[in-house]
């Protein structure tokens, strides 16, 4: 029998009861990640950020995940004990969030975290610890790793404090890297520089990435596959270099709403949103 | 005659061995009824810029000149704010929670002297594309779009002839930041404004503007019309570096054109 998929979700909901009634962020998708790069893309308010932190069982209270299934190489993670998740958080999959300022522990050095994370997840000494984050900085490009490795979050750029989260993520040897929105906190000129680090590893590694987003253009550069989500649901799933293709209106919507510096417009294209887009049954994104 | 002209400017933050310059000798000149833009990356000192202008800092030396007359300090009189409004990045942070769009507009009206205020905030409201409905409203019964659009409203209430924008469609999502785009279009047509925008975006500035100043670590490094930016052909290697960057980064649906409707 083959491998089976890094992740296979069936049906998952998430859902949060307010005063007014439950409030469903994501509505019924399925979707299976295999070792690709994986871009979910939406609006606020989509539902891809609280699908990403769904799969590492991330919602807090009072808000519920539920799915017909959730499996994580084919270990059930909706019924996994608390104690089994968190080795699978960071061990099996790691999460980089948007800003690094507020992921990072400022008032821990950027090595100690890095070398933490890999005691959390092996039984490595200090001294192996240090060294291998020393390692992980430098194929994070961090040209000085010894003197970073003694640098506080505050006293790093943001270019390199995501890095540094790449590096204290991929520490621990992950198979699946959730990315929510990694570079939106970051300047253009060091966000192409971030994206490759974090690409190379991840293809080098073979691992798993899902990449948050909500930047379309970027999404389909990095991506073998894209699920768009609209109101909690998938409304298609494009392969990433033919986005061109894309057929549902809000996906073209999306594309075209965005003024292009090489390709100016007098008028930018408006989506009109069609009431039907919500109440469309989800598109399967399972392999 | 200049909308705005800048000669000079150095703005800086704390005194003596604490002293930070954020802007360092920066010079340009915006004609009336003109579209310019600020860009570089944070820190750049763009947005500093902006609020120098607007009175928000006090310690700055050089010449500010609006519509031909020198500013000093952070003193600003009222002749200038019914000249010159400006409109903020965040509009969850810049709408008075406490106060409904119609208290917030009939607060700048009664400020300005105008005492058809009823008219006035249905008219601003129609401008901004909100109807009468929202009138009433809190900022938390709004979404982003509809907040900025009540921030621009807000700006427009004076009738100003400058918009001082900053970041003005950074926090918003990309469908919505095209409705936000076209209607700072629209109105300036209408209205002959003039607009000085700070943004990060060059999509954004090349749609909005027709000429724009790159900052770097306070200085003013290039400025270029856009149509160069759009050529490609800057002549300072740091604009260069920008336009690749983000160009580069959009390089994945440039390989093919995107779908038309």
């Amino acid at each position: 029998m083959s491998e089976p998929h890094l992740l296979d979700v069936e049906n998952l909901w998430v859902r949060f009861p307010t005063r007014t009634g439950v409030f469903e962020a994501v509505r019924g998708i399925s979707f299976s990640l295999g070792r690709e790069r994986l871009g979910i893309v939406g609006e606020s308010g989509s539902g891809k950020s609280m699908t990403g932190r769904a799969v590492l069982r991330l919602i807090r209270r009072p808000g519920t995940i539920s799915a017909d299934r959730m499996l994580m190489k084919g270990e059930d993670i909706l019924r996994v004990s608390e104690r089994r998740m968190r080795a699978l958080r960071g061990g099996r999959a790691a999460m980089i969030m948007q800003d690094p300022k507020f992921s990072l522990n400022p008032v821990m050095t950027v090595g100690e975290q890095i070398a933490e994370a890999l005691r959390a997840h092996a039984p490595i000494g200090r001294k192996a610890a240090r060294m291998r984050a020393l390692e992980m900085l430098d194929e994070v490009a961090i040209r000085d790793p010894e003197r970073v490795y003694d640098l506080y979050p505050h006293e790093i750029s943001g270019g390199m404090g995501q890095r540094a989260m790449i590096a204290m993520m991929l520490a621990p040897g992950p198979e699946i890297l959730i990315a929510d929105e990694p570079t939106s906190a970051l300047d253009v000129s060091v966000r192409l520089q971030v994206l490759q680090i974090m690409d190379k590893l991840v293809s080098g590694r073979g691992m798993g990435l899902i990449f948050i987003s909500h930047d379309l253009n970027l999404v389909a550069r990095f991506c073998d596959r894209i699920l768009i989500m609209y109101a909690g649901r998938i409304v298609e799933v494009c392969e990433g270099g033919k986005l061109h293709e894309a057929r549902h209106p809000y996906t073209i919507g999306l594309l075209n709403s965005a003024p292009d510096l090489l390709r100016p417009r007098p008028r930018l294209a408006v989506l009109e949103r069609d009431p039907a887009w919500r109440e469309a049954p989800s598109v399967s994104a399972l392999l | 005659m200049n909308a705005i002209e800048i000669e000079n400017l150095t703005v800086w933050f704390g005194a003596g061995p604490d002293r930070a310059e954020a802007v360092r000798g920066a010079a340009l000149s915006i004609p009336r009824g003109a579209s310019f833009g600020l860009v570089g990356e944070s820190g750049s000192g763009k947005s500093t810029i902006l609020r120098a202008i607007a009175g928000l800092i006090p310690t700055w030396s050089g010449r500010i000149a609006v519509e031909g007359e020198s500013l000093q300090g952070a003193r600003r009189d009222r002749a200038f704010h019914r000249a010159v409004q400006m409109v903020f990045q965040d509009p969850y942070a810049s709408l008075h929670p406490r106060h409904t769009v119609d208290r917030m507009l009939s607060e700048v009206l009664w400020l300005h002297g105008f005492r058809d205020i009823d008219a006035r905030i249905e008219r601003l409201l129609s401008d901004v594309g909100l109807g009468r409905g929202f009138r009433f409203r809190y900022p938390h019964q709004l979404s982003g779009g509809q907040r900025q659009r009540v921030a621009i409203a807000r700006a427009l209430a004076p009738e100003p002839r400058i918009l001082l924008l900053d970041e003005p469609t950074s926090a918003l999502d990309v469908s919505v930041q095209a409705e936000i785009l076209n209607l700072l279009s629209d109105l300036r047509a209408e209205r002959g404004l003039t607009y000085l925008m700070v943004s990060h975006d060059l999509g954004v500035v090349g749609h909005l503007c027709q000429t724009t100043a790159v900052m770097r670590t306070g200085e003013i490094v290039e400025i270029l019309d856009v149509e160069t930016m759009r050529r490609l052909q800057p002549r300072h290697p740091y604009t260069r570096q920008l336009l690749e960057a983000s160009i580069g980064l959009n390089l994945g649906a440039r390989g093919a054109p995107a779908p038309a409707v």
